[in-house]
């Protein structure tokens, strides 16, 4: 666990759009699946997944529905809106102009500058 | 407390098993099933997956707290979780809650009742249709008069070009004789458009209008106000169109008023309007061409739209010099002015705004005060809570969630103070709207609390909780968690605190003030009681009555006062009885020039003296218990045909003849120029007011001075009540349509001393309002100090301090400011008694004022600090320095 990285703030909802994009999900399918897509290399609380769900609902990005896991119990599943759709597709390009802008930065070597 | 389990449990259901509770549960549940299900499949047995399965997933009502956060559903959940805390930690501390309750009930009743009263009075515009344009037209003279002569009224009506219309009218008493049970009622004499003049619209029947009015007695006609028709007739709708006998006269009863109208004053009860021409056959005199008798209480009328009230009163002052022209020895020159008609004019309507405003502000300092007395309370608190705070704050909750906490407290604790205080003031309101100042008059004041008065209620109950509640706000936002923990509360008591020790200076100083003027104004009144009179109220009774209400007038009133005397003075018990036109200290008073026998031009300048005339009848003064120094008082023979004779007071004496024994047989003059002989001395009393200096006095025979406004009094050591009756049946027997009215003469005297017991109420109200602020504030401060000092005494106490020298330590600088202010207050007090003192003629030095002045202000300062000083002194060094 000790060479998890902490999460950026801000970042755990980005990754949760981008989770539930590749296909509708349950509460613990969202933990799976972002686990799966980072590599296990990102940190997350178990129980903070679920204020982040919420609120995302709550601004009409995820909408929620009942129905069966595939373990056959009942499960909650999120999918995206269209308003979440747009939203993923704006903070995705803002985290790589970002993460180019920052990585340029800290690739700069001393004769560059 | 039943009621609150109910609550909560009320809450609870409505609230947290709602379907998103239920839903995040399950979901949570779901996650932590499926979290176990892997586990199990890696290879544990179930009970143990689950148990992993928890663990991994965290602190589960946080996370669920912030899903309703997250949500947005939290604030109510959150909110009666505040509360619920809230209401624990008051009742923890009793002594805090029951003062910032008592002191908000207090401040918040007082607003509440003060605004009532400036509600019902100022705010509250007149009960007639669009009361915006109605005005009354005062003349300014030496003081704003709204009354004008008949004559003047309508030339005013016909000559100005402001008012659509103006009315008139002045008010009186009149004996109603309905078949039955013959009473007195109050009347107005009102011109015959009064009613179109103000819109009004009858409930039943009709009005009268101009067009009734055909010269003097011309009307006979009625209009009964809707109270006076529910309370007289029971709602009797056949009443239209009944004659009745007013004052003897035959009057039709036309219709009956809207209900709420009771005529244009809003503190004075008409029972029945009558048409102004038949002045004669009510009052028994015709002033309808008096151009100098300004008998008519006042005219008003809605002005025309688009007319200002400026150019109104330009209007009318060109009538005022067409007046000053036509008529230079009846009205002079006259300028007019506006006022609003239901306060009496500016006469009543400008004090009283004035100082219902100022009772106002009063009020608002109050509550201003208290809020800044109960601001240091809380800050004491919050001081005492930091380590709490602290805590919380390291265990990750908010600062905003914190100071929700405590405004969330604070907001209830002054929604309780509130909610008391405002009950409170319903109740005292309640008593207002019924009560009858002057049960003779139909004087009362509605002034029951309507929804604007609820709504100021609440706005300031929510203001003040907010106020107080921000005291702390900075302390909080300060806590630095570490720190509180790490070295404990010992934070100096900073220079903040100077502001707030001006201000409690301030606040006991102004108690002490009102607390000395209350007892010098107390003291002044049970003295005034039982000072000399000259004349003595207890064990005596007064029937007073108006003969013209019966239909008496000329030979016949003479003749009727008799036979009421002899019929009375038939009474077993009666030791004495005697009749005057009026008593001393009646509302008014007759003041009439008197001219020494020698004088002849007869011109005001040349007077001798003003002297208050009575007309009396023989046994009067045995009856009034003024006692005759010399000579001989009246007898029935002192009539018509006698040489004119008077009784007069020892200041009369003094003051025209310089003696007792020069007056006795001596002449003085009246203004007409009649010679009258004095015959008798009486003692000095008050006539006027029970402050005034000695004033002269006469007192003429009835028969050679006669009225038919008549008090008789009867002197008996009766049962009251037994008297009372007894002397209205044998009025009755004499004339069954004459209407009067008995009380004992010292409750007629509480009426005249009306002024200085509402000056004695309202100084004792304020002083307990100050009482209540000094201790508060007190407490407060030392509460605070205590609170902030707690480990310095400990140590004190560690190393062997004795109790008083901890006292010392910690409530050495309340009482110092106590005993400053205390000071400075019984100082300006007795300054302020002074002034007082005019209106008591009580010396403010009295030992008995200031000696219960001072055990008041021990009495407040040891109030306020005993639970701080219980709590320094119960300090348990041991305990606190674990804790440190």
């Amino acid at each position: 666990m000790t060479d998890q990285a902490q999460l950026l703030p801000g970042t755990l909802d980005l990754l949760i759009l981008k989770a539930v994009s590749l296909g509708p999900l349950h509460g613990y399918g969202v933990l799976l699946r972002i686990g799966q897509i980072s590599g296990r290399a990102l940190l997350i609380e178990q129980g903070a997944l679920y204020p982040a769900l919420f609120r995302l609902v709550r601004q009409g990005l995820l909408k929620a529905s009942w129905g069966t896991s595939e373990n056959n119990r009942r499960a909650k599943f999120y999918e995206l809106t269209a308003a979440g759709r747009k939203r993923l597709r704006e903070e995705t390009e803002d985290w790589n102009r970002l993460a180019a802008a920052i990585g340029s930065a800290l690739a700069t070597r001393p004769e560059e500058v | 407390m039943k009621v609150l389990a109910y609550f909560r449990s009320l809450a609870g259901k409505f609230f947290r098993r709602s379907q998103v509770a239920d839903e995040m549960d399950e979901e949570l549940r779901s996650h932590v099933q499926h979290r176990a299900d892997d586990l199990e499949r890696s290879g544990m047995n179930r009970p143990e997956a689950e148990h992993q399965a928890r663990i991994e997933f965290g602190g589960q009502e946080r996370f669920k707290e912030e899903c309703h956060e997250a949500l947005g559903g939290n604030f109510i959940e959150g909110w009666i979780n505040d509360v619920r805390y809230a209401l624990r930690m008051l009742r923890k501390s009793p002594g805090f809650t029951l003062t910032a309750v008592v002191t908000l009930a207090l401040a918040i009743g007082a607003n509440a009742v003060v605004f009532a009263i400036l509600n019902a009075l100022i705010l509250r515009p007149l009960n007639v249709p669009q009361p915006e344009s109605l005005w009354a037209i005062e003349r300014k003279a030496s003081f704003v008069d709204p009354s004008q002569s008949y004559p003047d009224y309508l030339d005013i009506r016909e000559r100005n070009r402001s008012f659509e219309d103006l009315a008139g009218y002045t008010a009186d008493e009149a004996g109603l004789d309905t078949g039955q049970n013959p009473s007195s009622v109050w009347i107005a004499l009102a011109t015959g458009n009064y009613f179109d003049v103000l819109r009004l619209q009858p409930y039943l029947g009709r009005f009268f209008h101009a067009s009734d009015e055909h010269g003097p007695n011309s009307a006979p006609y009625i209009v009964l106000t809707y109270a006076y028709w529910h309370t007289h007739f029971q709602d009797d709708r056949g009443v239209v169109g009944r004659v009745v006998q007013l004052n003897k006269h035959p009057y039709t009863i036309l219709g009956v008023g809207p209900p709420g109208f009771h005529g244009t004053l809003v503190f004075f009860d008409i029972g029945v309007f009558v048409p102004m021409v038949n002045q004669e056959q009510i009052e028994g005199i015709n002033n309808l061409n008096a151009r100098g008798n300004r008998w008519v209480f006042m005219v008003m009328g809605h002005l025309k739209p688009g007319v200002t009230p400026a150019q109104a009163v330009a209007d009318l002052n060109s009538i005022g010099s067409y007046f000053e022209k036509t008529y230079p020895k009846e009205d002079g020159k006259m300028e007019f002015q506006l006022a609003r008609p239901n306060l009496y004019g500016d006469y009543l309507g400008r004090p009283l705004r004035a100082f219902m405003t100022g009772l106002m502000l009063l009020a608002g300092l109050i509550l201003l005060a208290a809020c800044a007395n109960l601001g240091s309370l809380f800050a004491a608190r919050a001081a005492d809570r930091s380590r709490e705070v602290a805590l919380r704050l390291a265990l990750g909750s908010t600062r905003r969630r914190i100071l929700r906490q405590l405004f969330t407290e604070a907001v209830l604790i002054s929604l309780i103070g509130g909610a008391v205080g405002l009950w409170g003031s319903v109740v005292l309101l309640r008593g207002l709207s019924v009560w009858q100042p002057v049960p003779r008059y139909p004087m009362h004041l509605a002034v029951n609390p309507d929804a604007k008065v609820y709504a100021v209620a609440l706005l300031l109950t929510l203001a003040s909780g907010f106020l107080f509640g921000a005291v702390p706000v900075r302390q909080v936002l300060q806590t630095s968690p570490y720190e509180v923990v790490k070295v404990g509360s010992s934070a100096a008591v900073g220079r903040r605190i100077k502001a707030r020790d001006a201000l409690l200076v301030l606040q006991i100083t102004i108690c002490g003030v009102l607390v000395t003027s209350s007892f010098v104004a107390l003291r002044g009144l049970a003295r005034a009681l039982h000072s000399n009179l000259g004349f003595e109220p207890q064990k005596a009774m007064l029937l007073d009555t108006q003969l013209m209400m019966a239909g008496y007038s000329g030979d016949k009133v003479p003749a009727m006062q008799k036979r009421m005397i002899d019929a009375v003075a038939a009474i077993p018990g009666a030791q004495y009885v005697g009749l005057a036109d009026q008593p001393p200290l009646h509302e008014s008073w007759n003041p009439s020039n008197v001219f020494t026998d020698q004088t002849t031009d007869l011109r005001p300048v040349n007077a001798a003296s003003e002297a208050i005339q009575y007309n009396v009848s023989p046994g009067y003064f045995q009856a009034a218990g003024t006692a005759l120094l010399a000579g001989r008082t009246f007898t029935w023979h002192d009539d018509k045909n006698a040489p004119r004779v008077a009784v007069i007071n020892q200041e009369f004496a003094r003051r025209i003849f310089g003696s007792i024994d020069h007056a006795l047989g001596a002449y003085f003059k009246l203004p007409d120029g009649t010679r009258i002989q004095v015959v008798g001395v009486v003692q000095d009393g008050k006539y006027t007011t029970i402050t005034e200096v000695p004033h002269p006095a006469m007192f003429l025979p009835i028969l050679q001075s006669p009225s038919s406004q008549t008090f008789l009094i009867v002197r008996s050591e009766r049962d009251p009540q037994q008297l009372a009756a007894a002397m209205k049946s044998a009025v009755h027997e004499l004339d069954p349509g004459l209407p009067f009215y008995i009380q004992p003469w010292h409750s007629k005297l509480e009426t005249a001393l009306f002024g200085e017991r509402l000056a004695a109420l309202s100084l004792g109200v304020l002083g307990m309002l100050g009482a209540m602020l000094s201790i508060t504030g007190i407490f407060g401060m030392a509460a605070y100090s205590v609170s902030k000092r707690m480990k310095e005494l400990g140590i004190r106490i560690a190393l062997g301090a004795r109790r008083e020298e901890v006292l010392r330590a910690a409530l050495g600088r309340a009482f110092q400011l106590l005993a400053f202010g205390s000071a400075a207050g019984l100082i300006l007090g007795i300054l302020a008694g002074r002034v007082l003192a005019s209106m008591y003629r009580e010396s403010s030095g009295d030992p008995l004022v200031l000696g219960s002045a001072l055990l008041t202000m021990l009495l407040i300062g040891l109030v306020a600090t005993w639970i701080p000083a219980q709590r320094a002194l119960s300090i348990d060094p041991l305990i606190l320095l674990r804790e440190e």
